[in-house]
């Protein structure tokens, strides 16, 4: 058994550090190192931020995002489009749709997708909002950001049942070839949607 | 240990940053779990959704490890699937009465069934038939199998339709009209030679309810469960596909 080259504080936090994704134990403890080495700059620094972000992470009671203010900032942002919500599994899916800046929309965040063998039902999900949400005279389309994938889309199918007795455009993402995508390497079924879904040149 | 089979994809679990504990009901070895390393890679990805086929080499030092799989790609239906409700929820349906398996317990007969029924899941034609035709094999092969060959009270083999709530054996016209308010439908897709091509809503109602009697019956309520929402929300989709196949 390897014995501690550090004290307990130090070896919890290599313990902690190896918790996150990305970091395994031997990178937990180089990411350690670092922070030791620059204790003022970085450690000082961190550790505050880091208190302060547990003190004030909520969860907006509006759209399911994580904010330190409840409504977030995105829901309260009286710049964007009202009338579209996009629906997300998960807050880093609106985090990436929000770099990639291609719309000024109001979220909502699942937090998750239907999932028989993760034992993730409808009621585990942010559903009873979202309907609540889609029934305001203000929404007009509800757009399905969801994965492209079997237990993503199952879910996307759902909701658009849910919101079937509603006024309100239900649309998804296209799905196809990415940018920089080489067909010789795509799997059939990506290619197969793509050509379903071809467009007008 | 070591293994090579053919295997119909039920799920995936995540597992750490990149690897997936994957479900596979497979031909020679039952419902079998296993790691597979880097499955939730770009290339894996696609390959590991629920109701496609892939080859699979299962390895372990111990037969009673969970073992890892190295995987490669077969008949990829996934992306058809994601067009179609009824085949998205057909897949969920049945994954969900799969796992009423025991697990590595093999069923070749029902490992093919399934595989015939994940081919034609996106098939709203023929797709309600052949999953009513895959729960009869599932109560066959756990030892509930329905005798629907001829009549169990003038051993008539036409004229059938009642199916007997107790006994499962199907049951003529005629000698089961004094009882026909005690006997259960049996939808004539179901009749040996018959089509099951684009039955009406009512007989894949009747289907679903003759199978689910005894799948509640044998299978759930003895073991303290209720029918999956999976199936229901695919017996819901196959009624509305049923009753306006050409929408």
């Amino acid at each position: 058994m390897p014995h501690s080259v550090a004290g307990p504080e130090i070896e919890r936090l290599i313990q902690l550090l190896a918790r996150l994704p990305g970091l395994g134990p031997r990178s937990a403890r180089r990411a350690a190192l670092h922070l030791i080495k620059r204790r003022e700059q970085l450690l000082g620094p961190l550790t505050e931020a880091i208190r302060v972000a547990h003190e004030r992470i909520v969860v907006c009671s509006e759209c399911g995002n994580v904010d330190t203010a409840d409504p977030c900032t995105i829901c309260r942002d009286e710049r964007r489009d009202a009338s579209i919500i996009v629906v997300v599994e998960d807050v880093s899916d609106l985090w990436a749709l929000e770099r990639a800046g291609a719309l000024t929309a109001r979220y909502h965040v699942l937090g998750g997708v239907l999932s028989p063998l993760d034992g993730v039902r409808p009621e585990h999900l942010n559903l009873d909002k979202l309907v609540a949400r889609a029934a305001r005279p203000e929404v007009r389309e509800v757009i399905l950001a969801l994965n492209a994938t079997v237990d993503g889309q199952t879910t996307a199918h759902y909701i658009t049942e849910l919101l079937a007795h509603m006024p309100v455009r239900v649309t998804r993402l296209a799905h196809g070839v990415p940018v920089g995508g080489e067909l010789d390497y795509l799997d059939e079924g990506t290619l197969a949607a793509a050509i379903r879904q071809r467009t007008t040149f | 240990m070591h293994w090579s089979d053919e295997g119909l994809v039920l799920g995936a679990r995540r597992h750490g940053e990149s690897s997936v504990i994957l479900e596979l009901m497979t031909r020679e070895h039952g419902r079998h779990l296993g790691l597979v390393h880097g499955g939730r890679s770009k290339r894996l990805q696609p390959v590991l959704q629920p109701g496609n086929s892939v080859h699979a080499t299962w390895r372990a030092r111990l037969d009673e490890h969970l073992g890892s799989y190295v995987i490669e790609p077969g008949a990829t239906r996934s992306a058809r699937f994601i067009d179609v409700p009824l085949a998205l929820y057909g897949v969920g349906a049945l994954a969900a009465l799969l796992r009423l398996l025991p697990e590595r317990d093999p069923h070749p007969a029902l490992y093919e069934a399934a595989t015939v029924l994940a081919g034609h899941l996106d098939d709203v034609h023929v797709a309600p038939a052949l999953f009513v035709r895959f729960e009869l094999v599932l109560l066959a092969e756990l030892g509930f199998g329905l005798d629907l060959s001829r009549c169990a009270a003038t051993g008539r083999a036409d004229d059938l339709a009642y199916v007997s709530p107790k006994s499962g054996r199907a049951v003529s016209a005629e000698a089961g009209a004094p009882y026909r308010q005690r006997l259960l439908p049996l939808p004539r897709f179901l009749l040996a030679g018959a089509s099951g091509r684009d039955p009406t809503a009512e007989a894949v109602k009747e289907g679903f309810a003759l199978t689910e009697h005894f799948m509640r019956v044998h299978l759930f309520e003895p073991r303290g469960l209720d029918v999956p929402e999976e199936r229901a929300r695919f017996v819901a989709a196959a009624l509305r596909a049923a009753a306006a196949p050409d929408v």
